[in-house]
């Protein structure tokens, strides 16, 4: 009986401890990149440069489609234009850009400055139109196919590797 | 030159503490009945060595000396005399400082005040404390060591963090730690019961005053952690759930059972395996929230600035402990061989000991289970207040009963006191009186208030019969009347807070309720550190014609760039009047939050109370 | 009678905003700030919880229970945003673990005080 109660206690502190130790490793910051696989959202976005509405289950016209979360107050979205527009130049996607509360002057000025990857622009001036997609910061990319699939998200400014990476998938 | 200083003697402290140890064993195998004076001797430079190397770093937090880091990360040259003071333990290496002191302190307080015949008892414990010592210095020296010279020496310091200097916050941690790193005392005290065969009874009278001791610091340190949260946040609530605030509350749980426990084994009528287990588990337990705190495993308002190394250090000193202690018990198995009495005194106390165990279990399940999720199988889910708060509460009904009516029952005697008496009357028709006055629909909160009141009204008639019988055993009844009051008054204030959040430009008129909410002026200051935003509110009750002015303060301070909402709170007996505000950017427009809630004050003092009964306790040996 | 009618549409509006005005604190006091340490939407002025706090406002007002915006929310940013964790195959330890343990401890207790009751 004794024997028996020592032998679950030690168990039930070693499969403790053995957690214990395993989380010290891990990163304690949330982040919804791992939440892939869902239908992207059926939402009504308004056009940046007129009065129509364009909504997102059009995207199903295109091959690929990446959704990009900008703007122009935004330190990090300027870090990554320039993968913005190298991904420009591919021909199997399209890239959606959605302007987050921002205003219509300085999102123009920055496009001008930079360049303007988007094959498509609206805006999102309240910002809430991004929850629709699970957006919390930006900048955040969404990758979607033609069946309107999430394949990735990138939170946080596009770096080559995840360049490299959307051309890679897009390849197919 | 400090920072030397500060190296030297915690070494000192280490190699004495070592030397008491091996002093120590080679005591044990003289057989005597006294211990020597060179341990008392030793004992003392350790105490005296200790608290120098606690008072070099004082001196360089009071003196800004930044030639160590710590002080350097930590302090500024601009910060108040008061914060700089507890800036020493507002931080991780100066707060293991801390926690060594107490250690210390309580092992040389242990050794010359406690009066147990068995002398190797005592030796014992000093042996098991002083492991501990050591451990931590260990972890002081080579991890995080709060003396670290850098060089060369920097002009300014980096640490004026606003929300930090806070006299609440300043005294919460030492209240916190006299209570959770007291304990430390009783665990060892509980091994060297087990090795040295101590008499039972001797070893609840030699640990009862530093349980009642820890208890008392430890529910004192919530209650400042709740009034600070509640006062400097600015959200208008005390507790959270967090897993912080958690690791305060587990070991409370678990001195509260020992407490009950201890004083059914110093009365010889058994629970000796409870006391032995309850003692080295609380300690355990505070070392499992300091690793939970400063490991960076958690994601809370609270956290110590992240280091997984320390996390380690913890980890493999908290294993050293666990099955150190599993190993000591399992072969020096206390045998018990007292008979229960069915509804007698301590059978009451051992279904409170499961009830507590049980609430334990659940803070601990609910703190740690996103952990093992995450690490396990990688999904991140949340725990909050909706899940204690829907778990705890029923179990609160019964707990609540058997406090009113497991006291009334004598020791060793089976007989069940009659239930159906005028106290049940009379609390009965209180509650139908608030009921009928309050018309709330929840079945649990209305039994929560019914029980609330019973426990009330019976320690209201038990402190009219000790007075009468000129008895002087308070405390059981202070904080059981405590606790009651404190459940009443939370389920109130939960009923009736009120709480609106809404938009609003300078000149505005809100009516929420019977208030009327009027939005008069907007005071712009530039202060020392920070820019100062100050919203007049005149807040009118059009039922009772009281006006009340508050003003709700933004302040952007510029080093470090951080923006703190200060609430602006009126407290009154019956209830606060709480507002806080925010600026939407780049508008003119405000988000305001005005709460009003109920007996607040009648909530502190209920713990308030609470603690004074563990106080009570504590002086009723020196009386008796 | 016009006013009667009036009156009884303006004191339904009423009722309704602070009902609506319960509901919605409730919910934001549920709901996680994904971007602060720990906080809940409700306290945290942060702009993602601005954006959150006017979201909820929306779906209430469109008549959205509080269960239907769990649910639309934690959809969308899985079940972290949520402080009530649903009880779904990953929480079912978490719900009944802490009953299990009342009763095994309540039956550990029957068996030890069975066997050592006094008068025996």
């Amino acid at each position: 009986m004794k024997k028996k109660n020592l032998i679950i206690t030690c168990i039930f502190f070693i499969f403790f401890f053995i957690t214990m130790f395993l989380s010290l490793d891990k990163n304690k910051i949330y982040s919804t990149r791992d939440y892939v696989g869902q239908q992207l959202a059926d939402v009504d976005l308004e056009y940046f440069n007129k009065n129509s509405i364009f909504n997102t289950k059009k995207i199903s016209n295109y091959n690929f489609t990446l959704i990009n979360f900008w703007a122009s107050w935004c330190g990090p979205c300027r870090k990554e234009h320039k993968n913005l527009m190298a991904l420009s130049e591919n021909k199997n996607l399209k890239i959606i850009g959605i302007n987050f509360r921002d205003k219509q002057n300085n999102a123009k000025e920055f496009l001008k400055e930079m360049g303007n990857p988007f094959f498509i622009l609206t805006k999102d001036t309240d910002g809430k139109k991004s929850v629709n997609f699970g957006v919390y910061g930006i900048p955040e990319t969404i990758l979607v196919n033609q069946d309107l699939q999430i394949l990735k998200k990138y939170i946080g400014p596009l770096s080559l590797k995840d360049v490299r990476e959307i051309n890679k998938i897009v390849k197919k | 030159m400090l920072s030397n200083l500060g190296i030297i003697f915690s070494s000192v402290a280490f190699f004495v503490s070592l030397a008491l140890i091996y002093l120590s064993l080679a005591e044990l195998k003289i057989s005597n009945n006294i211990i020597s004076q060179k341990i008392y001797k030793i004992s003392l430079v350790q105490l005296i060595f200790s608290i120098l190397s606690f008072f070099v770093l004082l001196l360089g937090y009071i003196f800004s000396d930044f030639s160590m880091i710590n002080v350097f990360e930590n302090s500024h040259t601009t910060k108040p005399l008061f914060y700089k003071i507890s800036g020493t333990w507002g931080n991780h290496e100066g707060s293991l400082l801390l926690w060594i002191n107490i250690l210390v302190l309580f092992s040389f307080l242990f050794l010359f005040l406690n009066k147990n015949k068995n002398r190797n008892f005592k030796i014992y414990t000093l042996i098991f404390q002083n492991l501990l010592i050591t451990g931590f210095l260990i972890f002081l020296l080579t991890n995080s060591n709060p003396f670290s010279p850098i060089f060369p020496v920097p002009n300014e310091g980096m640490g004026l963090n606003p929300i930090l200097q806070d006299p609440a916050l300043a005294i919460h941690p030492p209240l916190l730690y006299v209570g959770f790193v007291g304990s430390s005392i009783y665990f060892s005290a509980a091994l060297a019961a087990l090795v040295s065969k101590v008499e039972a009874k001797s070893l609840a009278t030699s640990i009862k005053p530093w349980v009642s001791i820890s208890w008392f610091f430890q529910t004192t340190g919530i209650l400042v952690g709740s009034i600070w949260a509640y006062y400097e946040l600015g959200w208008g609530g005390y507790w959270f759930w967090d897993p912080v605030e958690n690791s305060s509350l587990m070991p409370w749980l678990l001195m509260t059972a020992l407490l009950h426990s201890v004083l059914v084994l110093e009365r010889k009528i058994g629970l000796y395996s409870w006391v032995i287990v309850l003692s080295i588990l609380t300690f355990t337990m505070s070392v499992v929230g300091t690793f939970l705190v400063r490991s960076g495993i958690l994601n809370s308002v609270h956290t110590f600035a992240n280091d997984p190394s320390r996390g380690l250090f913890i980890l493999i000193f908290l294993i050293l402990m666990v099955f150190s202690s599993i190993f000591i018990f399992f072969k020096y198995a206390p045998i018990e061989k007292k008979n229960y009495a069915l509804f007698s005194k301590e059978f009451f106390i051992l279904i409170n000991n499961w009830f507590m165990v049980f609430f334990l279990a659940v803070v601990l399940i609910g703190t740690l289970y996103p952990i093992f999720l995450d690490t396990l199988i990688g999904q991140k889910i949340s725990v909050g207040p909706p899940y204690y708060n829907f778990i705890l509460a029923p179990f609160l009904i019964p707990l609540l009963f058997l406090m009113t009516s497991g006291p009334r029952h004598s020791w060793i005697s089976s007989e069940i006191k009659k239930i159906f008496n005028i106290i049940l009357v009379l609390s009965l028709s209180l509650f139908l009186i608030v009921f009928f006055l309050i018309k709330e629909s929840s079945l649990i909160i209305n039994l929560i208030l019914l029980f609330s009141i019973y426990l009330i009204v019976q320690t209201f008639f038990d402190f009219y019969e000790n007075f009468k019988n000129k008895s002087i055993n308070l405390s059981r009844i202070v904080s059981h009347f405590g606790f009651g009051l404190l459940i009443f008054f939370i389920s109130i204030n939960h009923i009736f807070s009120i709480e609106n959040n809404f938009n609003a430009k300078l000149g505005d008129n809100k009516k929420i309720e019977d208030y009327n909410i009027k939005f008069k002026n907007l005071e712009v200051l530039q202060k020392k550190n920070y820019k100062s935003v100050i919203g007049h509110f005149e807040i009118i009750n059009n039922e009772k014609l009281i006006k009340e002015n508050l003003k709700p303060e933004i302040r952007v301070y510029n080093q470090p760039e951080t923006i703190t909402y200060e609430a602006s709170i009126k407290s009154g007996l019956l209830s606060d009047t709480y507002l806080t505000m925010s600026n939407i950017s780049d508008t003119d427009i405000f988000n305001i939050k005005f709460q009003k809630k109920p007996f607040m004050n009648f909530i502190w003092l209920s713990v308030l109370l609470i603690s004074i009964g563990g106080i009570l306790n504590f002086l009723k040996k020196r009386i008796t | 009678m016009k006013k009667i009618f009036l009156l009884a549409i303006f004191s339904f509006t009423i009722s309704n905003l602070f009902a609506n005005e319960i509901i919605k604190n409730e919910v934001l006091k549920n709901l996680r700030c994904l971007v602060c340490q720990g906080q809940t939407i409700s306290d945290s002025n942060s702009e993602f919880a601005q954006i959150i706090k006017s979201v909820v406002d929306d779906k209430i007002k469109e008549g959205m229970t509080k269960k239907e915006i769990y649910k639309f929310l934690s959809e969308k940013y899985g079940d972290w945003i949520l402080f009530n964790p649903p009880i779904k195959k990953n929480s079912y330890i978490l719900w009944f673990l802490p009953y299990l343990l009342f009763i095994l401890g309540g039956i550990f207790l029957y068996f030890m005080i069975k066997k050592r009751l006094m008068g025996k």
